[in-house]
């Protein structure tokens, strides 16, 4: 067992994606990520890597698009204005099928909003983002080792797909500090990246793009691209179930808000009130038949994010009508505490009593 | 028999979907003579555009990346950084490059990415239907400027090369057209120096050739031709824009 070493979230980052072979990174400066491409321009250059601030996340995201053709392990990352203006490049790179790492640290928005942790970005993130029909893995860490385990898993995924994967944090798990292991990961055997372009050296030409100007051939290319999201939806669930077998109320929550909802429910069980908690790790997939099944035995679910209720959608097509599914959120860089949970637990105890 | 003529290796065996008196074609065939007297065809990566050489990647016989509409000075840094070793350039129009592609051109300028950028400019957007462009002349009438371009409301001609001149990554810049053989000839060695820049390390190279456009300028090829030589290069001079660096 490696020893554990005490990192910050957005350090932790920049180190696992070096860990897991990355080799390039391009970024722009935004709050509350900074750290990452500070520690990369410090550590790239020692392991033989590229580090490169680009003038603007536009062009950062189409450099990842450059870099990911060429066969790199590339990664950037961002928060939430930022990663709007990647949506460009994310496109493309989920249409001509590039493999690439994207961490959000997500704070408020709309807008310029705030430098505070948040969840409002979960529509951009699962939902699309960019134009098209396409689909992300997207990973929701909860804790610093998490967001390193499943940093250097989204380059294995990424590759293993050949699509770009992302790491949904926010500002409170990028800035604080946990003990981490930062443990070498057994080799993947994944495939050749053939397709790559640096120069068609003995072989026939390759060509990266996501131009079908005729529509049977673009659908065909949509329809393919369908095939490995269903692939992806199939073996890639990933989730926490935590004392839903018995629960009367089992709260739904993913990343940072997850800790908190745990702490609501330490208290809950003190109080003999039986509540569980079903943590999404996949929000892309999203685990809709094990949330269904970890849900059966109780009466309410309670979904708490830090947003007006985004996450709470997928719950509600997940349950449909089968048992009353409540929200409460807090937004704009405000997190919900333990007690606000236990307050709304109680209620809805109460009410359904 | 002596063989004296025959298709550059470089450029695929196959018709392209350029107009009639379009100049694409002369200026995709002197890419292509150049890239095969270098000898680095098995090495070069080339990046299209969105504009008219959009299929461009079906007419070169070499690896190709589609890029987004202006990104493609940052998707060939990226390969460029990624791949060292690999010989790229980018071919863009002037809407791509100097007017949606205006932040992307500039700092891979500045930083002396070694790259090549072929700009074709022709004083209009071709592919989507001869829309005003950023190089567009005061006064040329287009379909978004019907009473002719007036730079009091649409603002002036952007020049690139006397633009990206003062920055101090690059190593190479000069504007060309092709309407002569002399001017053909010139172009052709223009295209080599700025290829001999990038695997000599030497920095940005870009070459800007004035293209025409028959179609959306309502002209025959002859004319066409006549309008780069009399309307175009008095606005935009030929030449070497390299400058000088300074010392110290």
């Amino acid at each position: 067992m490696a020893e554990k070493v005490l990192m910050k979230g957005n350090e932790a980052v920049a180190e696992a994606a070096i860990m897991a072979g990355c080799r390039c990174f391009f970024g722009y400066p935004i709050t509350p990520q900074n750290e990452i491409p500070e520690y990369m321009s410090r550590r790239m250059p020692e392991v033989g890597g590229v580090f490169l601030q680009a003038e603007s996340e536009v062009a950062g995201s189409n450099m990842v698009y450059g870099a990911a053709c060429a066969g790199a392990r590339v990664m950037t990352t961002s928060s939430s204005p930022g990663i709007s203006l990647m949506q460009e490049a994310i496109s493309y790179m989920a249409g001509a099928e590039l493999p690439c790492v994207v961490v959000n640290i997500v704070r408020g928005g709309p807008g310029l909003g705030g430098i505070q942790g948040a969840q409002s970005d979960y529509f951009q993130a699962t939902k699309g983002g960019g134009h098209g029909d396409y689909r992300l893995l997207v990973l929701g860490p909860s804790t610093v080792q998490e967001l390193v385990d499943l940093t250097m898993e989204g380059f294995d995924l990424a590759d293993l797909y050949r699509n770009p994967v992302m790491v949904l944090g926010d500002a409170i798990l990028g800035q604080m500090m946990e003990p981490v292991e930062m443990r070498e990961r057994p080799k993947r055997d994944l495939p050749p990246k053939t397709w790559a372009t640096m120069g068609a050296a003995g072989r026939q030409k390759n060509i990266i793009t996501s131009l079908y100007l005729d529509p049977a051939k673009l659908e065909k290319h949509n329809l393919h691209l369908a095939e490995k999201y269903g692939r992806m939806a199939a073996e890639q669930v990933r989730y926490s179930a935590y004392m839903t077998e018995d629960a009367d109320v089992v709260l739904v929550a993913y990343g940072t808000t997850a800790r908190i909802a745990r702490a609501a429910l330490d208290r809950a069980r003190e109080r003999e009130l039986k509540v569980g908690l079903f943590r999404p790790i996949s929000l892309w997939p999203f685990p809709y038949d094990a949330l269904a099944a970890a849900t059966t035995g109780a009466a309410h679910v309670l979904v708490v994010e830090m947003s007006l209720g985004q996450m709470v959608e997928d719950v509600r097509l997940s349950l449909g009508e089968t048992k009353p599914v409540h929200f409460y959120g807090r937004t704009g860089g405000m997190t919900p505490s333990p007690r606000e949970i236990l307050d709304e637990i109680v209620k809805i105890v109460e009410r359904g009593a | 028999m002596q063989k004296v003529f025959g298709r550059p290796e470089a450029l695929a065996d196959v018709p392209t979907h350029y107009c009639p008196g379009c100049t694409h074609g002369i200026i995709h065939r002197l890419i292509a003579e150049v890239i095969d007297e270098l000898g680095v065809r098995e090495r070069t990566v080339g990046i299209s555009p969105v504009g008219c050489a959009v299929l461009a990647y079906d007419y070169f016989n070499c690896d190709f990346v589609e890029a987004s509409h202006g990104r493609a000075p940052a998707v060939a840094t990226g390969i460029k950084r990624a791949s060292p070793g690999s010989v790229v350039f980018t071919y863009q129009g002037d809407g791509d490059l100097a007017s949606i592609g205006a932040g992307e051109i500039v700092h891979a300028a500045s930083r002396g990415e070694k790259i090549t950028v072929i700009f074709v400019n022709n004083a209009i957007y071709g592919m989507t239907g001869g829309q005003m462009a950023p190089t567009s002349l005061p006064g040329q009438k287009t379909t978004t400027s019907p009473r002719g371009r007036d730079p009091e409301t649409a603002g002036h001609p952007v020049r690139v090369c006397e633009l990206l001149s003062s920055l101090s990554g690059v190593g190479y810049i000069a504007r060309v057209s092709v309407t002569s053989p002399a001017n053909v000839a010139k172009a052709r060695r223009a295209l080599k120096k700025a290829f001999e820049v990038q695997l000599e390390g030497k920095g940005f190279s870009l070459v800007e050739f004035l293209s025409t456009c028959p179609t959306n300028w309502g002209m025959t090829p002859i004319e066409a031709l006549k309008w780069v030589d009399d309307k175009m290069a008095v606005y935009y001079p030929l030449g070497d824009y390299t400058r000088v660096p300074e010392v110290g």
